[in-house]
């Protein structure tokens, strides 16, 4: 009995040396000498493995930094210019400092503001709701380039800075939390989502409206649409203010926060966010400008 | 032993109420919108002005491409506006209005009721025909017809396969034209046969439409090459390949096209517009339309003019039922639910169906149980059950090795899932990102 337990732990034990040597062996042929560097690129990195710097995750990213010949093209938009920075002085790289970005939608189209013209029927508990509705039609409001409020958006963010707002049942960005890391704008199948560079208070003008339908048919679509009446562009003093293919668009870099198209737009379609309140003449005078397409047709013509 | 596919297949009730109906000429409306974009491929370009006069069978779009079809008037009457509308898609699309006066009709459209036999254009004449009087596949894919007749270089087409399945439930709008006008079918198909330079057609017809097989049988004696194959009922049989397997048991690779087995599949009711075309000068602006519904008053089958709105189909059949909840545009399997009733049936309207609100709403969806129904309902030989949750995790490289492009989006799966799992939706959005994945790549 002892016997069988004996050779039993001795022929075990030689099988064991052997394995352990041949593997040894093994190891030393194939060994992958792998850049020391990758694993302190990769500490430096918020370890988010969002995908927002367009990697699979904070490893293959800190790959690529290491094997790339200069960081001009690579960001990790979650740890912004200081990570970078440090990333590039493990590197012993040059960095330029990237503006930091903050996700911005660009629809108001709140439902006293936009009809429901027919009701979209969402299979329950669908995570991809907005891109299902977009695959099927137009939506279920007249305005074919709004959102459709199904919070594709919201599933994706890692960061809980995006929520359907119940009221208006548009999705708000909560701009503390926002990094920027892109998710959100490429989930929205309308591409409503636009990343706009910050700025120090977190101020924000920007048409909030993507239609690009003629003015008449979005205006009768979304009374917050805008219609390219030329109001915006014609009244910023700073040329930051385009409009093509029917739809007023604001450079944030150009714009100089002066707030003058925000009260000439016809519709409200400019949004100004972040901005001490105004007086409150202007504000109570805006909200009274219930002005229709007819009479501000007539104003144009009159003008001219 | 009735001929069928052999993979998959469902057996949906059949619901066919228009079926005993006569086809019934509809009279233009007040106002028709036409799109311009009717069919697969570029939309037209539209060559009339506002306050323009046309007529009917007069081209108000052209062609704009290779695959693309001309557009004509469905009415006389004058231009009113061309501008964006919305259509049964759902988005707004560039349309024609016209206001319509009287119903005047080009003097080149051949009116007389007299069958005409014999045609003797060449192959080439034929198509140029075909192209001139816009006809696409009225089955409901709105291919255009003249580029499914035109053979790739290399290929030779054996046989020509005519679609007279209408698989779909409630539908009835070929199988009224099989029993009406089927000599005219017939001749166009012999046209059609000529077009491709083929001795061969067989028109499959599923043996729910008795007195249309015999109808056609009993004609068919009179046309060289032309027989009838019945076929055991079985949902998605109108499918180019599930027909092609069905009617000459040959099987189309994944990603070929028919013509890689020598075949070309029309439908019934291609074959009709292209008698009407080639033998009468008549272009495409019209066609029979289903319009049909279990609680619908007087379930019909029209000739409608192209680009009146449903609205007016549905009054004819007896106005809009108190419970609707969904208005489809085709029938209940692959038909599109509408935004509203206002907008204008197109080439590729087969039939208007209506559905009561507790069958028109979606069921609570459940897990899935593994019981591999959508597997074997799949007439593709696809995993549906695998292919959801991997097109909603986004895992696209593994979807493609699932072949999720064969997906024919028949609907099937999410037809038998006891789970009422939205199977078919979430393969869509998969497809859609797969394809632009391959089409990225090919660049
Ligand atoms: S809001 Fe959008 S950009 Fe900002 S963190 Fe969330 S997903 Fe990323
Ligand atoms: S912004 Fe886009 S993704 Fe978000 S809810 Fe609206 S449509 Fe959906
Ligand atoms: S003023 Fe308003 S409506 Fe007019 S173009 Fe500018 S944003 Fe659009
Ligand atoms: S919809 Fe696609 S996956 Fe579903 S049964 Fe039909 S072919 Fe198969």
């Amino acid at each position: 009995m002892t016997d069988i337990v004996i050779y039993t732990i001795i022929t075990i034990s030689t099988i064991g040396v052997i394995a352990a040597v041949i593997l040894y062996f093994v190891a030393q042929k194939f060994q992958v000498i792998e850049d020391p560097r990758i694993d302190l690129v990769e500490e430096a990195l918020p370890s988010a493995n969002c995908g927002g710097c367009g990697f699979p995750g904070c490893r293959p990213f800190a790959e690529a930094c290491v094997k790339a010949e200069n960081l001009d093209n690579l960001f990790c938009p979650v740890g912004g210019n200081d990570v970078m920075a440090s990333v590039g002085k493990i590197l012993g790289k040059e960095v330029l400092a990237v503006d930091s970005k903050v996700a911005v939608v660009r629809c108001s189209g709140a439902p006293q503001f936009r009809k429901n013209t027919s009701i979209f029927d969402s299979p329950q508990g669908a995570t991809l709701s907005c891109a299902m509705e977009h695959a099927l039609y137009g939506g279920h409001t007249d305005c074919t380039y709004g959102c459709l409020g199904g919070g594709d958006c919201v599933a994706v963010c890692n960061f809980d800075a995006i929520h359907i707002n119940p009221i208006t049942q548009l999705p708000e960005v909560i701009d503390e939390k926002c990094t920027a890391c892109n998710a959100c704008v490429v989930a929205c199948p309308k591409d409503i989502i636009e990343l706009r560079t910050r700025n120090k208070k977190d101020r924000k003008i920007f048409v909030s409206c993507v239609n690009m339908d003629k003015g008449v048919s979005a205006k009768k679509a979304c009374d917050v649409a805008c219609i390219a009446c030329n109001k915006c562009f014609k009244v910023c003093p700073y040329n930051a203010i385009t409009i093509s293919n029917n739809l007023a668009f604001i450079d944030a870099d150009a714009c100089k926060l002066c707030r003058k198209c925000v009260s000439e737009c016809p519709t409200n379609a400019i949004l100004e966010i972040g901005f001490p309140e105004r007086k409150i003449k202007v504000e109570t005078e805006k909200k009274e400008t219930e002005i229709n397409l007819v009479e501000m047709s007539k104003k144009n013509k009159e003008n001219e | 032993m009735l001929k069928t596919f052999s993979k998959g297949g469902i057996h949906p009730p059949d619901n066919k109420l228009s079926a005993e109906k006569a086809i019934e000429v509809l009279p233009p409306p007040e106002m028709v919108s036409i799109p311009i974009s009717q069919h697969i491929g570029a939309p037209a370009k539209v060559v009339v002005k506002k306050n323009d006069k046309v007529k009917v069978g007069q081209i108000i779009a052209e062609s704009g491409g290779f695959v693309s079809a001309n557009i004509h008037s469905s009415v006389s009457g004058t231009v009113l506006k061309i501008e964006e509308t919305f259509d049964a898609s759902g988005y707004k699309r560039m349309s024609v209005t016209i206001k319509v006066e009287g119903d005047e009709w080009l003097e080149t459209i051949d009116r007389k009721p007299e069958i005409i036999q014999e045609c003797l254009l060449s192959a080439e004449e034929i198509i140029a025909k075909i192209t001139t009087a816009g006809i696409v596949g009225l089955g409901g894919a709105t291919f255009p017809t003249q580029v499914k007749l035109m053979v790739p270089r290399g290929m030779t087409a054996e046989v020509l396969v005519i679609n007279g399945v209408e698989c779909e439930p409630y539908l009835t709008a070929d199988d009224r034209l099989m029993l009406e006008k089927g000599e005219e079918i017939l001749v166009g198909v012999s046209i059609l046969m000529k077009a491709l330079n083929v001795n061969k057609a067989i028109v499959g017809i599923e043996n729910n439409k008795l007195l249309a097989i015999a109808n056609m049988e009993k004609l068919a004696k009179k046309f060289q090459g032309i027989s009838i194959q019945p076929l055991k009922v079985s949902y998605p049989q109108g499918g180019e390949k599930q027909l092609i397997k069905a009617c000459i048991n040959r099987e189309v690779p994944s990603g070929g096209l028919p013509i890689s087995v020598g075949s070309v599949v029309q439908n019934v009711g291609t074959a009709f517009a292209v008698y009407e075309a080639v033998q009468k000068n008549k272009p495409l602006f019209e066609r029979v339309v289903t319009v049909t519904g279990k609680s619908v008053k007087k379930p019909a089958n029209f000739l409608a003019r192209i680009g009146t709105p449903l609205t007016n189909l549905i009054e004819a059949a007896g106005g809009l039922p108190d419970d609707t909840g969904k208005i489809v545009s085709g029938g209940p399997m692959m038909g599109k639910a509408l935004k509203n009733a206002e907008v204008p049936m197109t080439k590729g309207t087969s039939g208007v169906l209506i559905l009561p609100t507790e069958e028109a709403k979606r069921k609570t969806v459940q897990e899935c149980i593994r019981c591999a129904k959508c597997v074997s309902a799949c007439p593709m030989g696809l995993e549906p059950y695998l292919m959801m949750p991997l097109s909603e995790r986004k895992i696209f490289d593994k979807l493609e090795k699932e072949r999720v492009m064969d997906c024919i989006e028949c609907g099937s799966c999410s037809y038998t899932c006891p789970s009422n799992r939205p199977l078919l939706d979430y393969i869509r959005l998969g497809k859609a990102s797969v394809g632009a994945i391959m089409r990225s790549r090919k660049k």
